[in-house]
């Protein structure tokens, strides 16, 4: 049963993730883009906290932990990139 | 070996993760750039949080970690969410409809 | 009450309680030696940004303010939740419903700190998203934008949040 929820869970999260990438493909602009790829990397964050549960290793949550950190830095960066003040 | 708590931990996960699914789904369907972050935002950040409280459910020695894994994305979630949103007006990018309210807009006009 | 928050000693000390315990959440362990190495790092670190800013810039530590931060965070993820119900049936029904504009919303909030908040909560209740901060007002895009009166806004959107803030952070 568990197991079952954890797959159902599992496919969620790659339909979930084809959809922002859809997005992410599509733009039709940069900012477009970048949302998407916020959202794919939020989605990336609990995707490897399912692999952290499959696997039964608590080490991939510092993966997740330091993912977070390093793509909240790059949307930052980018996004103040985008929105210079003209 | 199934207990309650397992059930309600993948339970959650099923839960969570079907919000990041109609995140993605909203980020398609809503037609411009502040829907869309809106949508994304939101719904990502229940999703995980979520997702996270059904790992504690199946694991309940990780919950400190992810505790923090889950305070950090409510921080940031929103924080990039609002930059996104500033950068996306600055950019010119916003289009609001014919009769659409923008103060913000209108703000910056009086200042020019 | 305001001589004791803004004093330097109560920060520091407060910055070198976080650090400790995210430290000792990392390790996710309760040994003696992440105590130990966790009491050295969250010192070295409290020394190097004594003027950084943190939670705890312009907190009120006083009975009132607890409660009222422990209401803000019931109240929050009630709005949190609200918030994607709202959003899903908006994505999930056939002619999406949306009429989207950009309102201001008047604060009462001086603190940074407190404004920081405030913002951060809009952006996650229900079809509302920051866009720019201003002088004495935020800038809210919402989804569903009926009338563009400040008033009427600020009470919707902001009023619940800030009752919360003010006790918190004046």
């Amino acid at each position: 049963m568990v197991e079952g929820l954890l797959y159902l869970a599992s496919m969620l999260a790659g339909a979930a993730f084809l959809l922002a990438l859809y997005r992410f493909v599509q733009g039709p602009n940069a900012v477009d883009r970048v949302v998407a790829f916020d959202v794919l990397t939020v989605i990336s964050i609990t995707a490897i906290v399912l692999v952290a549960l499959v696997e039964n290793r608590i080490v991939y949550l510092d993966v997740a932990l330091v993912y977070a950190l390093l793509s909240f830095l790059g949307v930052i960066v980018i996004a103040r990139y985008l929105g210079k003040e003209t | 070996m199934e207990t309650l708590l397992d059930l309600i931990g993948a339970g959650l996960l099923v839960l969570g993760t079907a919000f990041l699914f109609l995140g993605g789904l909203g980020l398609n369907r809503m037609p411009d750039v502040l829907n869309r972050i809106q949508v994304g935002t939101k719904a990502t950040t229940l999703g995980t949080l979520l997702t996270l409280a059904g790992a504690g459910f199946l694991h309940p020695d990780w919950a400190l970690k992810l505790l923090l894994v889950a305070l950090f994305l409510l921080f940031t979630n929103p924080l990039s969410a609002q930059v996104l949103a500033r950068a996306a007006h600055r950019s010119g990018h916003v289009k609001l409809s014919e009769d659409g309210i923008d103060h913000l807009a209108e703000d910056q006009g009086d200042k020019l | 009450m305001n001589d004791f928050t803004s004093n330097g000693a109560f920060r520091q000390g407060g910055l070198f309680a976080v650090l400790l315990l995210f430290w000792v959440m990392l390790n996710n362990a309760l040994t003696v030696e992440t105590v130990v190495v966790g009491v050295i790092v969250a010192a070295v670190i409290t020394a190097l940004f004594k003027d950084g800013m943190s939670f705890l810039t312009d907190a009120r530590l006083n009975p009132q303010a607890v409660l009222a931060t422990f209401l803000y965070l019931g109240y929050f993820l009630k709005e949190l939740i609200k918030a994607n119900i709202a959003l899903a049936a908006i994505v999930l029904s056939p002619n999406l419903p949306i009429k989207p504009g950009i309102v201001k919303v008047r604060t009462e909030l001086k603190s940074p700190m407190g404004r920081l908040l405030l913002a951060n909560s809009i952006t996650l209740t229900p079809g509302t998203l920051t866009v720019e901060v201003g002088e004495d007002c935020l800038y809210v895009h919402c989804v569903m934008l009926e009338s563009g009166d400040v008033n009427e806004a600020t009470q919707r959107i902001a009023a619940g949040f800030e009752k919360y803030l003010e006790v918190m952070y004046g």
